[in-house]
């Protein structure tokens, strides 16, 4: 699949920046206000979302201020929908 | 005049004796606007002096100047009751070899008086001085420069220390009353530029919130208070600084109104929300100890019923005379909750300290009615655990945790829970509170913490409650 650069989500407490590019295999580069607890479990969230989605190849930079999970998928579906350009919500 | 105290700095400091190793202190009413500890403690530095131990009632982070002087040795140790900012990170990661000891207000004010923690100098701030030492945090002059209030967590140690200086930045004509600090206690006075900004008083923890989540939270802590049974004309009352537990004070005051109650005093940390409320005639007098906005320091240097305190008249333990004694109900905050009902306010989730002790344990064991108002998350943080990072208030002093997922009361207090059910608040279990944030945010990972001991809390008894351990990267 065809990745662009995208991204979605925004700064604030509560939520994150999800920016995707192309890559080499899934590489997520997170930068989170509760890494030290919750790091392991944002970084499986956006791998899982996105492989769920069919991308095996991106590099995603992300910035947490403390999304739940639910948000989590939802910032990096938009990113990859935005990154591929397919609608995962209409198809 | 004959008989001035007044001296440079240099001279108050040779004059008090000061040696290596010896304990130094200072107040902390100006908050995040003070600026006699880096003052002081740089010329100690430039003087030569080593291995100080640093007894202040707190510390914030403007302090962050202390970390080179703790690398050159020139503060070995540290006493405090709260940490913040890039020295509370430093100290959490390993800075200093000897651990910091914490202790709340009454727990300071106790170990002063009984000589555990002995001063040698203290080094005060005064918003105005004569020149014999009789000084005040409250201005007194049109050249007054900086205005703090209530000097109470400053009074144990010019009532007890061996050697007292007072700094001002208004010397002003003898004699300076109705002063905080006796001249009889003071044996040299230094006039500097500035003390203290005092518009940064209420920075830091004080807040007034427009959070619909706080409001929610300070709605149903007041249904809480006006339905415990402790609600009735003549009560008491103290609120800690958090959004919440400080906006609850609006909502008491309009059931206040509705049914006529008239409280006895508000005790504590003094806000503008207090004072408001004394100046309408709904509480009596104000007991102050530490004066939190400008509002409070203004009313408390005009208005004879807002009565100032030391830390030891407030909170003490060792004291049966003491303001906690007589209170009726508390509200404070917390960073976390667990399900035994013990309490940490001092030591954030990623296990950096970043808080302050407080007057949290004093408040929540003797009063008759102790509230934790906290959201069950901030963020993706958990406030209600199952064991807290680090014990600062034990739980057998909690009575009711105010969450926006139901409000949990300790199963010591059934009387309290029957009253709240009686009056229709939904009342949950604190176990389901903190299964509920594990269902919402999922498991988290162990913080890093190393094998070295950063920090002991020490209980307002005296004894030791828990270590604080350094964090790894």
């Amino acid at each position: 699949m065809e990745i662009k650069n995208a991204m979605a989500g925004t700064l604030e407490s509560g939520d994150i920046m999800v920016r995707i590019a192309p890559g080499d295999g899934l590489q997520v580069d997170l930068q989170s206000s509760v890494s030290a607890r919750f790091g392991r479990q944002i970084k499986s969230v956006i791998t899982e979302t996105l492989r769920g989605l069919g991308i095996e190849n991106a590099y995603v930079q992300a910035t947490d201020k403390g999304a739940l999970d639910c948000t989590i998928r939802a910032r990096v579906t938009a990113a990859a929908v935005r990154a591929t350009g397919k609608d995962v919500w209409k198809d | 005049m004959r008989n001035s105290k007044v001296v440079t700095l240099d001279e108050a400091i040779r004059r008090s004796g000061l040696k290596d190793g010896m304990t130094i202190s200072f107040h902390h009413h100006f908050r995040g606007g003070d600026k006699v500890v880096n003052m002081v403690v740089a010329r100690l530095a430039e003087m030569g002096f080593k291995n100080l131990h640093l007894a202040a009632s707190s510390l914030s982070d403007v302090h962050s100047p202390l970390i080179e002087y703790i690398r050159q040795g020139v503060i070995t140790k540290i006493s405090t009751s709260g940490l913040r900012g890039e020295l509370a990170n430093e100290i959490s990661h390993g800075l200093m070899k000897e651990p910091v000891v914490f202790r709340s207000h009454g727990g300071r004010g106790s170990a002063i008086a009984s000589g555990v923690l002995h001063i040698d100098v203290a080094f005060l701030g005064a918003s105005s001085c004569d020149e014999l030492g009789n000084a005040s945090g409250c201005p007194r002059s049109e050249n007054a420069k900086s205005i703090c209030g209530s000097l109470g967590y400053a009074l144990p140690d010019a009532m007890y220390a061996d050697h007292v200086v007072i700094l001002t930045d208004d010397l002003v004509a003898y004699p300076n009353v109705p002063k905080s600090i006796s001249a009889c206690n003071v044996e040299s006075v230094v006039v500097v530029d500035s003390v203290g900004d005092s518009s940064k008083i209420s920075s830091g923890a004080i807040r007034d919130s427009k959070n619909p989540r706080d409001i929610l939270l300070a709605k149903q802590a007041a249904k809480v208070v006006i339905n415990s049974g402790y609600f009735k004309d003549g009560f008491s009352i103290q609120t800690g600084t958090g959004g919440a537990s400080l906006a609850v004070v609006k909502y008491i005051r309009e059931s206040m109104l509705e049914k006529g109650i008239k409280a006895s005093f508000a005790l504590g940390g003094i806000t503008a929300h207090m004072v408001k409320l004394h100046e309408e005639g709904l509480i009596g007098r104000l007991v102050d100890v530490q004066s939190f906005d400008k509002v409070a320091a203004e009313s408390i240097a005009t208005d004879q019923t807002h009565q100032e305190v030391s830390s030891i008249e407030y909170a003490s333990a060792d004291h049966a005379g003491s303001a906690v004694h007589a209170l009726d109900m508390v509200i404070l905050s917390a960073l976390e909750v667990d399900v035994d009902f013990n309490v940490n306010v001092l030591v954030g989730s990623d296990g950096i300290i970043r808080g302050a002790v407080g007057g949290h344990p004093d408040t929540a064991e003797d009063s008759a009615l102790s509230i934790i108002v906290c959201p069950l998350l901030r963020g993706r943080i958990p406030c209600i655990v199952p064991k807290v990072t680090t014990l600062i208030t034990p739980g057998k002093g909690v009575d009711v945790v105010v969450t926006e997922y139901g409000i949990a009361v300790n199963p010591r207090r059934p009387e309290i829970a029957e009253r709240l059910s009686a009056a229709g608040l939904k009342l949950v279990d604190i176990k389901d509170l903190a299964a509920k944030a594990v269902a919402m945010i999922g498991e988290p990972d162990p913080i890093p913490f190393g094998d070295k001991v950063v920090g002991l809390v020490v209980d307002r008894h005296g004894e030791l409650l828990d270590e604080i351990h350094n964090v790894l990267d």
